[in-house]
């Protein structure tokens, strides 16, 4: 009896033991990851110079030019119009959701909603290939589709999902009060909803427009399959661009030696940066929850 | 009743008489929301209405040749890709949600820890994952391009959505359950093995399948790490595509326009499969809970 007893304690320390290393595998896969990344990508920064590399305006890998400064402003500038396009829309429609519309036909809407972050980024980027780029061509009359502006309306399709949810959920999290307090003092419905619900619901909605920012610079394949990926300094809205992300996919493939590294710099950059988006959004949603 | 409603509208038609900023702002969020579900409605219809007449039965033929892209090799891939990540990463996702819920210490540094580092993970993009899964499973370990590099990268990539869920999972299930176990003299690992992990199934069970939709739509973590050979590979240690980055292919060379159309088709279907699969089994553990 005492042995079975002993069996089963010394079973129970063995199997938490196991527990905790499994919990622990999620920091050695980050520490993995940033140590590859760094011993990769740092020597190479540091052989092209920090400054030269970040902002540098050519990226020219046969002579060994390699600036990294128009896919920096690549990002930012697909991912603002990712935005531009992508938030108000994504807003609204959480508005509508967690306030307007019936609970039933919410409940019907919000499927579709999941169903539209989880088709992948090539059936994105092949929809963007096969009608908005021949769209932007017709409409604006430039000779080829595949634009900082294309990439910029397929992205914000793409964040609308994740805008929706986490906007909506934030929306829905506001205590009935403030509404109700609201219609006492004589507001309308949508006057409540606008001036008393939304503001309390602020950094919830914040993070939601920072987990799109992190989701557009991060957005690889259905951007490399519209924006065109010139390496020039973007020229406007109806010019093609290259972003961080599409630079590493267009070369590594027969990238060697430098230009390999310089790649895997580009990807410590954009590491950093999400890293920094990150942050900013968890920073954000606790004190949401607070 | 009738009446009642009658009343109510007519009371409503004064309100926005008084106010029709109010019946704007109800407008455009109304107008947001209709746009999100074109959106979707034309993405899929688009693709379905062009992709459909295109699946012949030479699209599933057992060989792939330069004639004849079938679309099978792929399948067979992202089957067996599939299981490798979910085989790697559930067990280690389930586990580590086993020690935060279940073991950790309320409010212990590891557990800040831990938690951080999933979150972490869970914002890195997917390129940046390919070329760590490069630089490390390809790369250092010497695996080359093949099914396993790609299976551990993408494991690593939906380790923390299994947590996750996995944590909301075991967090709804009522602590009574813990106590009437603890109460018949039960130790913790058989408490949480026969009494919470049942209660929580359907829970993790909609996180794992919420992970095969990633790993099915995944194409950047895989091109540098699986690679891109259209054949069903002979080993783990072989190279093979999958069916997305077989999309992400035909697409960018644009020779076989009405195979990558089908490809979209059967992508979308097994997404939108998976995604209703993983409502179900969600709406499911609701129900069980009431």
């Amino acid at each position: 009896m005492n042995e079975k007893i002993a069996l089963r304690k010394i079973w129970e320390l063995v199997m938490h033991g196991v527990f905790l290393l499994a919990a622990c595998t999620s920091i050695l896969a980050v520490v993995l990851i940033c140590l590859f990344l760094f011993a990769n990508g740092l020597p190479a920064i540091a052989e092209i110079g920090p400054l030269k590399f970040l902002l540098g305006r050519t990226w020219k890998p046969g002579n060994n030019l390699f600036g990294i400064l128009p896919m920096i402003l690549g990002s930012i500038y697909v991912t603002a119009g990712a935005l531009v396009v992508g938030v108000p829309v994504g807003l609204l429609c959480a508005v509508y959701l967690a306030r307007f519309c019936p609970k039933k036909l919410a409940s019907k809407i919000n499927p579709a909603v999941d169903l539209l972050a989880g088709i992948p980024s090539v059936v994105y980027g092949f929809f963007g290939i096969v009608v908005l780029v021949p769209a932007v061509r017709l409409v604006f009359g430039v000779k080829n589709g595949s634009t900082m502006l294309t990439a910029s309306l397929l992205l914000g399709m793409m964040i609308l999902p994740t805008i929706i949810s986490v906007a909506q959920a934030s929306i829905l999290a506001v205590p009935e009060s403030y509404y109700e307090g609201a219609l006492a003092l004589g507001a309308t419905e949508e006057r409540s909803v606008f001036g008393a619900v939304l503001p309390a619901a602020k950094s919830g909605i914040l993070a939601a427009v920072v987990l799109g920012v992190g989701r557009a610079v991060g957005e690889t394949m259905a951007v490399i399959m519209v924006a065109g990926n010139q390496t020039w300094m973007p020229q406007g809205l109806l010019k093609g661009v290259r972003t961080l992300t599409t630079n590493i996919v267009m070369e590594m493939g027969y990238a060697a030696d430098l230009h390999r590294e310089a790649l895997i710099a580009t990807a410590v950059v954009l590491f950093v940066l999400v890293l920094m988006i990150n942050l900013c959004f968890s920073a954000l949603k606790r004190r949401g929850e607070r | 009743m009738n009446h009642d409603k009658k009343l109510r509208r007519a009371q409503r038609w004064a309100i926005y008489k008084r106010s029709p900023a109010s019946l704007a702002l109800r407008l455009v969020c109304l107008l947001a929301c209709i746009i999100t579900l074109s959106v979707l409605a034309f993405l899929i219809g688009y693709i379905l209405i062009k992709g459909v007449p295109n699946l012949q039965p030479s699209l599933f033929a057992w060989e792939y040749t330069s004639e004849n892209v079938s679309l099978m090799p792929a399948m067979v891939n992202t089957l067996i890709m599939t299981a490798l990540a979910l085989v790697i990463a559930v067990p280690l996702g389930v586990g580590a949600a086993i020690w935060l819920v279940e073991y950790a210490r309320r409010g212990s540094r590891l557990v800040k820890v831990v938690r951080l580092m999933a979150e972490t993970l869970s914002g890195i993009p997917s390129i940046v994952y390919g070329l760590f899964g490069m630089l490390f499973f390809v790369t250092a370990l010497k695996w080359k391009y093949s099914m396993m590099a790609g299976g551990f990268t993408v494991a690593i990539m939906i380790l923390p959505l299994i947590i996750r869920t996995t944590e909301e999972a075991l967090r709804s299930v009522p602590d009574s359950y813990r106590e009437g176990s603890f109460g018949l003299g039960a130790g913790r690992l058989r408490t949480v093995w026969r009494i919470v992990l049942p209660a929580a199934m359907p829970g993790i069970l909609s996180g794992v399948i919420l992970a095969i939709g990633r790993v099915v739509g995944e194409t950047a973590a895989l091109i540098y790490t699986a690679g891109t050979v259209a054949e069903i590979p002979k080993s783990l240690m072989r190279s093979g595509r999958t069916l997305a980055v077989h999309m992400y292919v035909l697409s960018s060379e644009g020779l076989h326009i009405n195979e990558a159309y089908g490809t979209a088709v059967v992508l979308l279907v097994v997404v939108a499969g998976i995604n209703a699969l993983s409502a179900f089994v969600a709406k499911k553990l609701a129900k069980g809970t009431e």
